[in-house]
């Protein structure tokens, strides 16, 4: 039987299990849309913006671990979703973009809203397809969908032009993909394996550091299994956050240049870093010359590309990392008669007085509202029973810092390209994924004006996404580097016009809440999180001058941190000169 | 380093400029490329020239190998191989030196493709420093125009890897 391009896409999409797509309706892409019309089974998510589809896509990805699905039109329409692509991307996240392109007789013609998405967007997507004749259709969706979710997931764009969507064709399901150069390995190196289970044997002093690579290949129970039998700690990256329960007595939170003291201190003495999943990004490591000096180092990545691409390595093992920690636990169960408790005693108890000697913290105030205390409250509140959702700045770093969290896809953030915008949509999406779940997106005043208009889109589904803003009046995170390290010179980061978001939030029909004295914070949050049950922004005024605590400065070795307490005595020094 | 890097790719439109774009990218150089169809149309065959110390061509390589439509990526400089490139040259010599230009053309098994009152127009093939050597006995003749193809390069057979 024949079928029109876009009854092939529609058909295609089913048997790839798509239930949602992500959209906007545009000129090429009109006959696409005219097949959703009466469509029972695959429901389009209007939102109001394309950069706002692609978000939610993610956002639904990163919660289901599927792929999304977005579906815009070409031109601006496509141009729309360079952002979310790129955001996807970085954070390895399963997409398929479908942008409508101009008839394949108009292309390079300049026609109207014509642009070369798929030159735009080579560089930010794992793949990219111009589908040219309508026989490749079948094909090429398959490829994609398989391409977006194996080896190391990612974005793939398929161009489809007009006269395609209306090219007839018999349509026929591919059952297998036959790509002769993309083979991803799943499989570690087993004398490799070998040799780093003999290096854990070795260690005095080993950390594990685990990234988004966990979460994504689900080894979760593997690796809290090598954690636990060889009392390794773990700290995780902000990739990673929730592939580890953070309530574990092992876990050292996160690392980097807003990680905890001890897990910095950690892994600078640290004699073997077991780096699973992850890509040593600079936000991690930070000065490389400088990074965990005394460790040997085993990295185990699916990527090969990310194994000494910017420190040394060890023992590098390609491979998925549930299958490589599967073989490697059971070569430390029947090679290695470790008595791991007593050998990671010393070790452990170092570790327990960093923590004691640094907690994670801030001052508490009766007075202003303190941004930890409203993330801090959250977490109390909901029990960690939730899926949150962060904008990117300061918000995002006390979300990752306040909240425990101890379950994978509950943590969802832009960490790779740190894209303002990305919260409120990936909410949107997360939420539409598990509609029965509290998804709570923690933003800033500025971060949540750069897709605000999504308002629309949670309202008209009846999604509850709950907004939390931490409303400081300034761009925060480019404040605190300005008053840091730029003399205290607020370029154009102080916001001036902040929208009434109560009044916002109620004129597209979504509840508004504020809370201005800290007295009020738990009053809201409960009705916000609890009682209403629809979509709710929730203001909350907070203290402007409040700083994310601890700080590596850019370039720092990681144990080079700022500390909160040591900020309090140098106003102190500097109040007892004025008094002299 | 100089590194010379083979790749079998699919012949498909768009897979130069993913290559092209990959070391654009990322920062790598390219000193030539030359892309040429293999037996199976299906497939071509590409010789690229970069350098970079071990750990960017290392970089290169899986960078490389990590894109849908590379199928197998040597970088030949690590076994023996051999490697050519052509140029065609046109040369301007005075009356008196025309003579001694055919006779190096000779000695570098060159071949006078084209000439006319002034110029020899010759085609020299070889590895890297038979051309460099060609091209400097060249230059006090007179060079006119130059083009060169680019290095292509395979892998001897025999040489266990």
């Amino acid at each position: 039987m024949k079928l029109t391009g876009s009854e092939i896409l529609i058909e295609c999409l089913k048997r790839e299990g798509v239930k949602h797509i992500f959209g906007y309706p545009g000129g090429v892409v009109l006959n696409i849309f005219d097949m959703l019309y009466e469509d029972k089974d695959l429901k389009l998510i209007l939102t109001r913006h394309e950069q706002g589809a692609v978000h939610a896509a993610d956002g639904y990805a990163r919660a289901t671990g599927k792929p999304g699905v977005v579906l815009v039109t070409s031109g601006p329409g496509a141009t729309n979703t360079v952002t979310g692509i790129a955001t996807a991307s970085m954070d390895s996240v399963p997409l398929v973009v479908i942008t409508g392109q101009v008839p394949t007789m108009l292309i390079g013609n300049d026609a109207f809203q014509e642009a070369d998405i798929v030159g735009i967007t080579r560089p930010c997507t794992k793949h990219n397809y111009l589908v040219k004749d309508v026989k490749d259709l079948a094909e090429v969706i398959k490829e994609a969908f398989h391409i977006a979710s194996t080896g190391r997931p990612g974005p793939v764009l398929i161009d489809l032009p007009k006269d395609v969507t209306v090219g007839k064709t018999d349509f026929i399901w591919p059952e297998k993909v036959g790509l002769e150069g993309y083979k991803p390995k799943y499989e570690g190196n087993k004398w490799m394996i070998n040799q780093a289970a003999h290096l854990i044997e070795k260690a005095r002093k080993p950390v594990i550091v685990a990234g988004g690579g966990v979460i994504i290949s689900g080894a979760y129970k593997e690796l809290k299994e090598l954690a636990e039998h060889t009392q390794i700690p773990v700290t995780t990256t902000l990739m990673g956050i929730g592939c580890f329960p953070e309530t574990n007595k092992l876990s050292l939170g996160m690392p980097g240049m807003h990680g905890t003291y001890y897990a910095n201190k950690a892994i600078q003495e640290s004699d073997l870093l077991i780096a699973l999943g992850m890509r040593f990004d600079d936000r991690v490591t930070s000065k490389t010359d400088s990074f965990a000096p005394n460790a040997s180092i085993i990295h185990v990545d699916i990527d090969p590309t990310s194994i000494r691409k910017n420190v040394r390595v060890d023992i590098p093992i390609v491979g998925d990392v549930k299958r490589v920690l599967t073989d490697l636990n059971k070569a430390l169960k029947t090679e290695i008669k470790g008595q791991w408790g007593a050998v990671r005693k010393a070790w452990l108890k170092q570790i327990d007085e960093w923590k004691k000697e640094r907690p994670l913290t801030y001052t508490k105030s009766d007075t202003t509202i303190k941004p930890q205390y409203v993330v801090e409250k959250i977490y109390e509140l909901t029990k960690g029973d939730a899926i949150i959702t962060t904008e990117v700045g300061q918000n995002q770093m006390w979300a990752a810092q306040f909240f425990k969290y101890d379950v994978p896809r509950t943590f969802l953030s832009s960490g790779g390209l740190g894209t303002m915008g990305f919260g409120f949509p990936a909410a949107i999406g997360a939420q539409l994924a598990f509609p029965d779940k509290l998804v709570i997106d923690v933003a800033g005043d500025g971060s949540i004006q750069m897709n605000i208009q999504e308002l629309a889109t949670a309202v008209l589904n009846k999604l509850p996404v709950k907004v939390v803003i931490l409303n400081n009046g300034f761009l925060g995170m480019v404040r605190q580097w300005q008053e840091l390290f730029y003399g205290e010179r607020y370029s154009y980061s102080h916001l001036d016009i902040v929208p009434d978001f109560v009044k916002l939030a109620e004129s597209y029909g979504a509840a508004g809440l504020r809370a201005t004295k800290p007295s009020e914070v738990e009053d809201v949050l409960k009705e916000g999180l609890f009682k209403i049950k629809k979509t709710v922004f929730m203001d909350f005024k907070v203290d402007w001058k409040e700083k994310v605590y601890p700080m590596v400065p850019a370039g720092a070795p990681i144990d080079h941190m700022l500390f909160e307490e040591d900020e309090a005595k140098e106003e102190k020094k500097k109040k007892l000169k004025v008094v002299k | 380093m100089r590194h010379t890097i083979t790749l079998l790719v699919e012949n498909k439109f768009g897979v130069l400029s993913r290559i092209s774009g990959l070391f654009s990218g990322r920062g790598y150089n390219i000193e030539s490329l030359s892309v040429g169809e293999e037996i199976d149309p299906k497939y071509s065959q590409m010789t690229i020239v970069t350098t970079g110390d071990d750990l960017i061509i290392e970089q290169i390589t899986k960078q490389l190998n990590k894109l849908v439509d590379v199928i197998k990526v040597t970088d030949v400089t690590e076994f023996e191989h051999v490697e050519r490139e052509m140029i065609i040259i046109k040369v301007t010599p005075k009356p008196e030196k025309k003579s001694e230009v055919l006779n190096l053309a000779g000695i570098f098994r060159g071949r006078v493709v084209d000439s006319s009152e002034n110029t020899y127009t010759i085609e020299v093939t070889g590895d890297e420093k038979k051309i460099e050597a060609f091209i400097g006995l060249m230059k006090p003749m007179g060079i006119k125009d130059l083009v060169r193809t680019g290095k292509v390069a395979i892998l001897r057979e025999g040489y266990k890897k």
